[in-house]
């Protein structure tokens, strides 16, 4: 779309900061011309808008829970009724394992990253569409809308964690060294699921069929996740396969890093983490290759 | 060095009436649409040329090049529709253009809205900040004018109140306000200061100025002429997409307002409508005083509005009536051609027949007006009526007036001002 390159010709000087300077020079020179193909992603952009990302946070945010009667314990509710339900049935009418700890705190480790993923996702894939309005008056790096979409979940996340502290002592379930990992997960979780967010946010400005297939396919995909179930349930043979799905090797990492369950596992956290990145590079150069037209059919 | 702020070669945008029309596309026609793409790409291999996408893509810009010094205040006019939008749309980077390029030295601000970024949900404080962030403001910046703009908006009181609350007049105050104080090298102004009361307007005016009376880079898109000539040295005028004419403000908005283009101040009966009446108006047309067909007019010009007519048989006590009406539809006045001195029958024979109604300027407000004309026998019966034939503008250049005059016309009267309390002029008087 266009391109921001440093020339020589132009000495750079102080960047003029405001009227007082108007007389230097500024170094920067915008080329605006038809793209092809593939573009650069050009995350030296979100650089120059310094705070975009920043506010765009923090306005999701504060507006989220604006005029709600249960304000923020929303972020509370929706796992830990979720966790209720999960152990009345699968936990206790079907008696399913949950590799040796009390289910609740099973199933609710594995709710709260599983709540950040989902609500990111389902946010994130209809932030475009719904700042059209935005994307059609001003420019500036597109991607800072999903990127601070998902990032804003992270309260939330934080919210529904202290809980799960408050679970675990409650259960007497003290948590290993590995819980140092717990920042990392919590980036794999993030990564995946803004990775898929960008995919679908661009897909959702052309196709709005995007929007009907969200919640369907964040349901099937909890199905092949072991939230409900612990994933010893799958043959041994099967589980780097089943690491694929990102969010295996998400919710498998947060049992294993503060519950101790079973040993590390590392071929499934190595293969979810690939496959996170790789969801997420492409979805970035999907995204940039789709920007140019989000405000002509937006 | 060159002293370019922004240079502009062959820059055009092609788009698709499909997309524009429907919005989106759902996947099922996407689907379609790629399984018979190869069986439409081999038929159009056959048809070479015609055809082809030619009908549901237009270009909303073709061919536009030219230059715009450091400095500069340029306007950019043209009808509506004309391509202006979607120049200001390019170099803000908001949509890509399909052929040629634009180079831009320096930062870039651009204001095509008023309250670009702000939430409803968050306070007057918070959305400074966001709007600021979003339009590209640095932090630093914003916080040393954060004052200013408060005062600037007059908002001072309802600072910390969810915008949500706020008047649409406080509103668009606070918009404006962060918005004007965008302190980037190059500013391109979308038409945003039609809105907002009149003496806010004024101010935004004023600070327009001040910002084109500094270094910076102005590419301001208007329909107002007054505030074109005002504010800009130089000005495009762009028509169907293309780059019409490039020159001083002054000279520029003179040919587009003579251009008569502007809007439908000529008409004239379609073929083939033939009245069963006996007296037709067959054309009306809005004249500047020296008989040229107008659609803007200045403030201070006369014009002429110029009824052809035909009368197939004779007829007696004929009136030829003309009304004008505001763009709110308050009838103004409605005037005959029965006043005339010059023609003193009161019976017209068959023959084409032309009444011309000679209306002085210092009258009508700056705004967009309509004319209605019709042909009838005073109490009888009317013979032909044509709603709202034709219309014009009155632009702002020749209006010194100041702008809180209520009422729907600002006709320039005769005053006269004398002291009468004057005890030693009384005196010299008596004596």
């Amino acid at each position: 779309m266009t391109t921001v390159s440093k020339t020589d010709t132009y000495p750079s000087r102080v960047r003029p900061t405001g009227i007082e300077s108007q007389q230097t020079v500024d170094s920067q020179v915008i080329r605006i011309e038809p793209s092809h193909g593939w573009i650069s992603l050009r995350l030296n952009e979100l650089w120059e808008y310094p705070e975009l990302v920043y506010f765009l946070t923090w306005r999701d945010v504060s507006v989220r829970y604006k005029q709600t009667a249960l304000g923020i314990s929303w972020a509370i509710i929706q796992p830990f009724f979720t966790m209720i339900v999960f152990s009345l049935f699968f936990g206790r009418l079907a008696q399913v394992p949950s590799d040796g700890i009390p289910y609740p705190i099973f199933s609710y480790a594995a709710l709260v990253p599983w709540t950040f993923f989902a609500n990111g996702l389902i946010q994130a894939s209809n932030s475009l569409v719904g700042s059209a309005n935005l994307i059609k008056k001003v420019y500036f790096p597109r991607l800072a809308i999903p990127i601070a979409t998902v990032l804003s979940g992270v309260i939330d996340f934080l919210l529904a964690f202290v809980v799960l502290l408050a679970m675990m002592l409650f259960y007497g379930v003290v948590p290993t060294i590995n819980v140092l990992w717990f920042p990392l997960l919590l980036l794999l979780a993030l990564v995946t699921s803004l990775g898929t967010g960008l995919w679908l946010s661009a897909l959702n400005v052309q196709y709005r069929d995007v929007r009907y297939t969200v919640p369907f396919l964040i349901q099937l995909w909890m199905f092949i996740t072991p939230v409900a179930y612990p994933s010893s349930l799958i043959p041994e043979p099967w589980r780097a396969l089943y690491g694929l799905n990102p969010m295996v090797g998400v919710v498998e990492g947060f049992r294993w890093a503060l519950l101790g369950t079973t040993p590390a596992p590392s071929t499934i956290l190595i293969a979810s983490s690939l496959v996170a990145i790789a969801i997420l590079v492409g979805g970035a150069f999907y995204f940039r290759r789709m920007e140019k037209t989000f405000a002509d059919i937006a | 060095m060159s002293t370019a702020a922004i240079r502009i070669e062959e820059l055009g945008k092609l788009y698709r009436l499909g997309v524009k029309r429907k919005g989106y596309k759902t996947l099922r026609e996407a689907l379609t649409n790629t399984m018979t793409a190869p069986f439409r790409r081999i038929s159009s291999v056959f048809q070479r040329g015609e055809a082809q996408n030619a009908d549901n893509t237009f270009w909303g810009l073709r061919e536009v090049s030219c230059e715009i010094q450091r400095g500069e205040a340029v306007g950019i006019i043209g009808r509506n529709g004309a391509g202006k939008s979607t120049l200001l749309k390019i170099l803000s980077r908001i949509t890509e253009p399909t052929t040629g390029f634009a180079e831009i030295y320096g930062r870039v601000g651009s204001l095509l809205e008023v309250g670009t970024g702000f939430h409803p949900e968050l306070t007057g404080r918070e959305n400074i900040y966001l709007s600021g962030a979003i339009l590209g403001m640095r932090k630093a910046e914003l916080r040393r004018q954060f004052d200013e703009i408060v005062s600037f908006a007059e908002i001072e009181k309802f600072i910390d109140t969810p915008v949500k609350h706020y008047s649409s007049g406080m509103y668009l105050r606070l918009a404006f306000a962060v918005a004007a104080h965008l302190e980037t090298e190059i500013l391109l102004v979308d038409e945003v200061l039609a809105v907002g009361d009149i003496a806010f307007q004024k101010k935004c005016l004023g600070k327009m100025q001040d910002v084109a009376k500094t270094a910076r880079t102005v590419l301001f898109v208007s329909h107002n002429m007054g505030a074109i000539s005002q504010l800009c040295q130089r000005a495009l005028w762009i028509d169907n997409g293309r780059l019409k004419l490039n020159g001083s403000a002054p000279e520029v908005v003179a040919s587009y307002l003579l251009s008569g283009t502007v809007n439908q101040s000529v008409w004239t009966i379609p073929p083939g409508e033939n009245s069963q009446t006996s007296v037709q108006v067959q054309a009306v047309r809005v004249l500047s005083t020296d008989h040229q067909p107008i659609g803007v007019l200045e403030f201070d010009k006369g014009f002429k509005v110029e009824i052809h007519y035909e009368v197939e048989e004779t007829i007696r006590n004929l009136s030829i009536l003309c009304r004008v009406i505001d763009s709110e539809g308050n009838p103004l006045w409605t005037s005959w051609d029965t006043d005339a001195t010059s023609w003193k029958g009161d019976v017209r024979e068959p023959g084409q027949y032309q009444s011309v109604c000679q209306i002085p300027g210092n009258i009508l407000r700056p705004g967009r007006y309509f004319l209605s004309v019709g042909a009838l026998v005073s109490g009888i019966s009317v013979l032909d009526f044509r709603q709202n034939v034709v219309s014009f503008d009155v632009s702002e250049v020749g209006y010194q007036l100041n702008l809180d005059r209520i009422g729907l016309i600002t006709p320039v009267l005769q005053w006269t001002v004398e002291r009468k309390d004057d005890v030693k002029r009384l005196q010299s008087v008596g004596t």
